[in-house]
């Protein structure tokens, strides 16, 4: 199976200075995704940035409990945020009559 | 250029310890991470401030200078050059040539350091971490006609000229990243991105609700009792809509596939609801009021 696209886990925490059991329980907790080749673990591409966000947060002394939370309440906050430019953009053709 | 006591930025005396540092910088760093507080320029700017302040605190070397020179920091250079070559005349040696030799990697983000940081410790933090650079923001006023269709924009950010699709039917107030595109990174770090914010103006025309489209438009008295036909405005031209006989003031038409172009949907569109505003004659003739006066009748 090829690897195009994908990171390997270990050379990216080595990177980052993190332990790969930290990723094992990001990926246990359905917080990114891994690929496995060949009993190697990889990072897809488009879950970098999603992961080097959760090894930033945990270098703030947070654990994988509280990135869960914190990650629910971002897509909430997302989520609302653009309810928000809805409701603004309804009102707005309201407020223009 | 204006002193930033660090101290107060962390929010520790003096005499604290590493150990309290680490403590104060990591519990602000929580509140003010840019990654929690999104859309937040207040929190990325305290975020960086926190940073700077982390950086220089959090390593011995930066501390004991920035400690010696406090608020004579300017001189600080001039004081250590001095005292370099005393102790060359003295047969001393030459000392470590300055004080960008760091190692801290426990700060990260928010490239961007105070003129008072580079003046003091030169560059944009120490040598060997590497920090993300500055995100940007920007703000670009559409029409509703600039976004009917997708279609490629150059835009200058700070000198540089970017070149960007906007995407047919975006949003007012819709945010694209495009990645890469921010502040360079320091000491090889990856660079910021750029925010886009679409600002789309309101149209004299029509009113937009999401993906469909809202006209008023004028309708004869004589039209709207007998029925016929009328050219109508869309967004991107003219077409000819059939009027029923015996159309009532306020009736609305839906245009079928006439409003905006659905986001990232090609060839899906809105609808354009026209309402019919009966226009009844004025400065009518004698005849004119003989024909009104009899249908009343009738």
């Amino acid at each position: 199976m090829k690897t195009a696209g994908l990171i390997s886990t270990s050379d990216l925490c080595l990177f980052h200075n993190v332990e790969i059991n930290f990723v094992e329980m990001l990926q246990e907790a359905d917080l990114i995704k891994v690929t496995i080749v060949n009993k190697n673990t990889f990072i897809p591409n488009t879950e970098l940035q999603k992961l080097e966000k959760f090894i930033n947060l945990h270098q703030l002394g947070i654990n994988v409990e509280g990135l869960e939370a914190i990650s629910h309440l971002l897509d909430r906050f997302e989520k609302t945020q653009e309810d928000l430019r809805h409701l603004k953009n309804k009102l707005r053709l309201y407020e223009g009559e | 250029m204006a002193f930033i006591d660090y101290y107060k930025t962390l929010g520790v005396s003096k005499t604290a310890t590493d150990k309290d540092i680490k403590n104060a910088y990591r519990k602000l760093a929580r509140k003010y991470h840019p990654d929690l507080n999104p859309d937040n320029a207040e929190a990325h700017k305290k975020f960086q401030e926190l940073n700077e302040a982390n950086e220089v605190l959090s390593d011995p070397e930066k501390r004991t200078k920035y400690d010696k020179y406090g608020e004579n920091w300017q001189h600080g250079e001039a004081y250590e050059q001095q005292a370099r070559q005393q102790q060359g005349r003295q047969g001393g040696y030459g000392g470590a040539g300055g004080f960008g030799n760091f190692t801290d990697s426990e700060s990260f983000g928010g490239g961007d350091f105070s003129d008072f940081f580079k003046s003091m410790f030169g560059g944009g933090g120490s040598r060997q971490t590497k920090y993300r650079g500055q995100d940007f923001n920007s703000e670009l006023h559409l029409t509703l006609l600039d976004i009917a269709e997708t279609h490629k924009r150059t835009l200058t950010i700070n000198g540089k000229n970017i070149r960007i699709t906007i995407p047919a039917g975006i949003e007012n107030g819709q945010t694209i990243k495009i990645a890469g595109h921010g502040g360079a990174g320091v000491n090889n770090g990856p660079a910021g991105d750029l925010y886009i914010k679409f600002s789309i103006a309101d149209d004299a025309r029509f009113k937009r609700d999401g993906i469909n489209l809202y006209a008023t438009v004028k309708l004869d008295l004589y039209t709207a009792v007998l029925g016929g036909e009328i050219t109508a405005e869309t967004l991107t031209g003219k077409v000819k809509v059939k009027v029923k006989a015996e159309t009532q003031n306020g009736t609305k038409v839906k245009l079928k596939g006439k409003g905006m172009p659905v986001y990232k949907k090609a060839n899906e569109f809105g609808d354009l609801f026209l309402t019919y505003d009966i226009q009844i004659p004025a400065n009518l003739t004698e005849k004119q009021k003989q024909l009104f006066e009899e249908l009343s009748k009738s």
